[in-house]
């Protein structure tokens, strides 16, 4: 029958299915042969037809194509997935990393296989964001090695460990339900450092029998980490934060501002329209288009320039970078507009404050985004300058109103 | 992490060393190197270098590290301001 169904694929679409060498029935049945009608490939009208349905497929489900064959085991079949990231992988990155389609872009939990496992190849585990597994996977093009993936909702292992839904419970709950030491014959899982917070290791090996190891924080670290005897060094267990790292989190700090995009456009016509004539359009749109500039250049202070520099803005607190950053681009752009006949001293004063009001609440609102911020020191921040935001912000919407009508 | 340094004197780590066992765990899953190991007792050597992210409290066997465990991050602290601590959620808001 396998020769049948690789004939039938061969033949019929002229590919064949990448990777499983006796396993062509696809997970779980032994099915009858396929029944395939002798029809020309060639429709006689409409466009032409696509590739016959593959073997792996079942009714019901979707085949995932990062899944490019199924390993039996004890257990029963176990998909095996590419360590090669494809087109459509990489789209996704992209996407999620721009902020769109975040909060669903997941895998199904469970038990998967890379490369030829056996029982005794180590147990990685992971959260099932589609981000972590596919960057697990690409870093595994040389390991034997099964993948526990737990159910965090799509969320990242460090968030989702600090929330626990990466958590002892699952995770023992999960050993469980994939029959993990029917597959294994040791009884080790090996977990990403990150992963502590919510995880207690004691625990797991209590109730599932399976010790906890804990892993790199990166998986750059892992084959690095297996060859060695489980031995992570001291820079595999510190966390970094460089400026790719940061960097990367940019464009989603950005794009999820979006929701504020109509308030903050109708409350600056609004504010700017506001003059010796009660409320005039013309202003509204030309006075406002300076303060639009000027509220970019504060997402541009608080969301790219803080970020990127951040261990050289000056200040601990994340508030006075963003306010330092802030004052900096408002300068800039004052500096960069003079001249221009809206453009007074005070609505210049305006501008440079609101930039610097902006540029301060964002860039404290990066420190959950960077993995060395405690709570503690972000609630002692925010309390202390979260009053100083709001008043320069509105303190530059009174001057802002003010200066049209002095128009000095 | 010597160059990106938080506040200080702000974090709420503790260690009781007359608890400690001397399992070294929690010098192997702190991120920061905020603990390491002396004469069999884990102690702290870089306080201010403690996010508060609670894996060592969490993997301590004989509880002797507490930390008040949470996220650094000020959206979500709103959140706790506003709707309290249950809930406040991280999910679509800005943080993480």
């Amino acid at each position: 029958m396998n020769d049948l169904l690789n004939d039938l694929s061969k033949h019929t679409c002229g590919c064949t299915l990448g990777g499983a060498e006796s396993q062509d029935h696809g997970p779980g049945l032994e099915m009858l042969p396929i029944y395939r009608p002798s029809i020309k490939d060639e429709p006689c009208c409409g466009p032409p037809a696509g590739p016959p349905s593959n073997p792996f497929e079942r009714p019901g489900y979707t085949l995932c194509g990062f899944v490019e064959g199924f390993v039996h085991t004890p257990a029963g079949p176990v998909p095996k997935i590419k360590t090669r990231l494809e087109r459509s992988d990489r789209l996704g990155t992209l996407s999620v990393r721009l902020g769109y389609g975040r909060s669903n872009y997941k895998v199904a939990p469970g038990l998967y296989a890379v490369g030829q496992p056996d029982h005794d190849s180590p147990v990685l585990v992971t959260a099932n964001y589609k981000l972590s597994f596919d960057h697990l996977r690409a870093s595994l093009t040389e390991v034997n090695a099964w993948l526990l993936i737990l159910d965090t909702r799509g969320i990242n292992v460090w968030c989702a460990a600090g929330k626990g839904s990466f958590g002892t419970d699952e995770l023992v709950q999960r050993v469980k339900q994939t029959q993990l030491d029917r597959v294994v014959r040791h009884r080790r899982l090996i977990l990403p450092q990150l992963g502590a917070t919510g995880v207690a290791g004691g625990r797991v090996k209590k109730e599932c029998g399976f010790e906890v190891v804990w892993g790199p924080i990166r998986a750059s670290d892992l084959s690095a980490f297996l060859s060695s005897g489980l031995k992570a060094d001291g820079a595999m267990r510190r966390i970094t934060f460089s400026l790719t790292e940061r960097l990367v989190l940019v464009p989603v700090e950005i794009t999820l501002l979006r929701k504020y995009l109509w308030r903050t456009l109708a409350a600056i016509a609004v504010i700017s329209g506001i003059g010796p004539s009660i409320f005039s359009f013309g202003a509204a749109w030309q006075r406002g288009l300076l303060a639009v500039e000027a509220t970019l250049t504060g997402i541009f202070a608080g969301c790219v320039l803080v970020p990127a520099l951040l261990p050289w803005v000056p200040g601990r607190s994340f508030a006075i970078k963003g306010m330092l950053a802030g004052g900096f681009a408002g300068g800039a752009l004052a500096a960069g507009l003079w001249g221009t006949p809206l453009l007074t001293r005070w609505s210049a004063l305006a501008l440079v404050l609101l930039t610097m009001a902006l540029s301060s609440f964002l860039a404290m609102n990066f420190t959950g985004s960077t993995p060395f911020t405690s709570p503690s020191g972000v609630e002692k921040e925010m309390r202390r300058y979260m009053p100083v935001q709001a008043l320069a912000a509105l303190a530059a919407a009174l001057i802002w109103v003010t200066s049209a009508f002095i128009g000095v | 992490m010597k160059t990106l340094r938080y506040l200080d004197n702000v974090v709420t780590l503790t260690l009781d060393a007359s608890k400690c066992v001397g399992c070294a765990i929690c010098t192997e899953v702190c991120p920061h190197g905020v603990l390491a190991m002396d004469h069999r007792k884990a102690q702290i050597v870089d306080r201010d270098g403690c996010m508060e992210c609670g894996a060592c409290a969490k993997n301590c066997p004989t509880e002797a590290i507490t930390v008040t465990p949470g996220v650094g991050c000020a959206s979500y602290i709103i959140q706790t301001w506003i709707k309290g601590k249950e809930k406040a959620s991280c999910g679509g808001s800005g943080c993480c």
